[in-house]
């Protein structure tokens, strides 16, 4: 239920809505629980609804640390 | 897909199994409650217990909101949807949740019931807008994450006062059931369950934050990590938990730093408030009527609540007898170990909650979780 997805903003809409595409597919969502938000953000969608944008710098932080535990642990 | 595929690297979880194996301390065993059905849902699917060392055990929470919505309210919902004018907005999840009498909203929509499958809480609105001679039901249920959506439509159907619109509100609260978990006491013939951390919930930190769990940490001492929903996310996070056990700390810590902000998202916190309270108890299926553990809609909003305009009075109905749902749900049990699981109940002919949502314990044990059952070596495990 709380399964909620990542999708990239296309376009912004009146209305606190946006143009949203999740992999090619098209959808119009709620931005209204964001307090900005732009065209070429990630956010995760739930129910119709953006809950939060999804920060580049932090994802790419979390990889690098898998990477290190990976490159650290023993060869399985 | 951008930010999901790279957390899905079969190399990279290998990577981190043979981590939390070099890292775990022989002659102790580790238990983590993951609350989240959405955690139950990725563990089962990508075979995370079999990267994991036999001394490791995942319980799986009751972070399902249909597997502990109780019967009586899904009773109240089709009563509602049998009323004459009242079209019943439901999210898909809730269709077939079997309910008392053998009945389920999809069966009251195939005996001529307006029950509607909507994706967001704005169809409903959209559907009060478009036919004001129907009353609109939205029956609302889910955790932190769920909410706002449904404060979302409040609003609108407030500042368009919208007379056929009212919200059957069934919200509630993660850390008030996680609470309840570690308070309760076991049942006649239960052994205390030994939860030693909890894989902390995703999405509803994304709204809640992260300062919820830490009675967990500083009055339970149990360390909670909030964790994103794939793979890679699930095993860093059960990495991050055998850390703080090993080195005895008691923290909440946050693997999911690209999605969840120390202090949620204060706009839909905002916006919760305004339009919800807490009720004084709650029943949930499987952990019984809690206190505080549930919204409703706030006075200045009666209009808008369903529960108000069609007096619903909610009466309590049992559960299946033979169904184990209320022990899974409570970690004391597992699918394997009901009698109905994979004879009489499957995801066709679901017998209770637990097997109908893709995220209950019994439906993502049945699609993926069941083979393992079948190799001796690791039966039950």
């Amino acid at each position: 239920m709380c399964l909620a997805i990542s999708a990239l903003v296309t376009e912004l809409l009146p209305d606190q809505m946006a143009r949203i595409s999740l992999d090619g597919v098209v959808m119009t969502v709620s931005v209204a629980l964001l307090e900005e938000v732009s065209p070429g953000d990630y956010v995760i969608i739930h129910v119709g609804h953006a809950l939060s944008r999804i920060d580049a710098e932090e994802a790419a932080r979390t990889l690098a640390m898998l990477a290190e535990i990976r490159a650290l642990a023993p060869v399985p | 897909m951008k930010f999901v595929d790279e957390y899905r690297d079969g190399a990279l979880a290998r990577g981190i199994a043979a981590a939390i194996a070099a890292e775990v301390e022989p002659d102790r065993t580790y238990a983590f409650m993951e609350f989240c059905g959405g955690h139950t849902h990725a563990i089962s699917r990508y075979g995370i217990e079999d990267l994991l060392p036999p001394s490791l055990r995942l319980i799986h929470g009751p972070g399902c909101p249909v597997c502990v919505l109780p019967v009586g309210r899904i009773d109240d919902a089709i009563r509602l949807a049998r009323l004459p004018n009242v079209t019943l907005c439901t999210y898909a999840d809730l269709m077939r949740v079997p309910a008392s009498h053998g009945g389920s909203l999809l069966k009251t929509k195939a005996a001529g019931g307006d029950v509607r499958m909507i994706y967001s809480p704005l169809d409903a609105v959209r559907i009060a807008e478009a036919e004001p001679d129907r009353q609109v039901v939205f029956l609302a249920i889910g955790f932190e994450t769920t909410t706002p959506p449904t404060a979302i439509a409040l609003r609108l159907a407030v500042s368009k006062q919208l007379a056929n619109f009212t919200v059957f509100c069934n919200h509630v609260l993660t850390p008030v059931a996680m609470r309840a978990i570690l308070d309760a006491a076991p049942l006649p013939g239960e052994q205390p369950i030994a939860i030693e951390g909890f894989v902390g919930p995703a999405h509803v930190s994304t709204i809640i934050g992260t300062g919820p769990y830490r009675i967990f940490a500083e009055t339970y001492r149990k360390p909670v990590v909030i964790a994103g929903f794939e793979p890679l996310d699930v095993m860093q996070a059960i990495l991050m938990l055998v850390r703080q056990v090993n080195e005895q700390r008691a923290e909440v810590e946050n693997q999911y730093i690209r999605v969840v902000r120390p202090p949620g998202n204060v706009i839909a916190q905002d916006l919760c408030a305004e339009y919800f309270e807490v009720r004084d108890s709650f029943e949930w299926r499987g952990l019984g009527s809690l206190p505080a553990s549930a919204l409703k809609l706030r006075d200045a909003y009666a209009t808008f609540d369903a529960e108000q305009r069609f007096d619903v009075t909610t009466v309590h109905a049992d559960d299946n007898p033979a169904c184990e749902c209320g022990p899974i749900l409570r970690g004391q049990k597992k699918p394997a170990d009901c009698k109905l699981f994979g004879t009489v109940c499957t995801p066709e002919t679901p017998m209770g909650a637990c097997m109908v949502s893709s995220e209950g314990a019994c439906a993502a044990h049945w699609t993926y979780g069941r083979f393992r059952d079948r190799q001796p070596e690791r039966r039950r495990a």
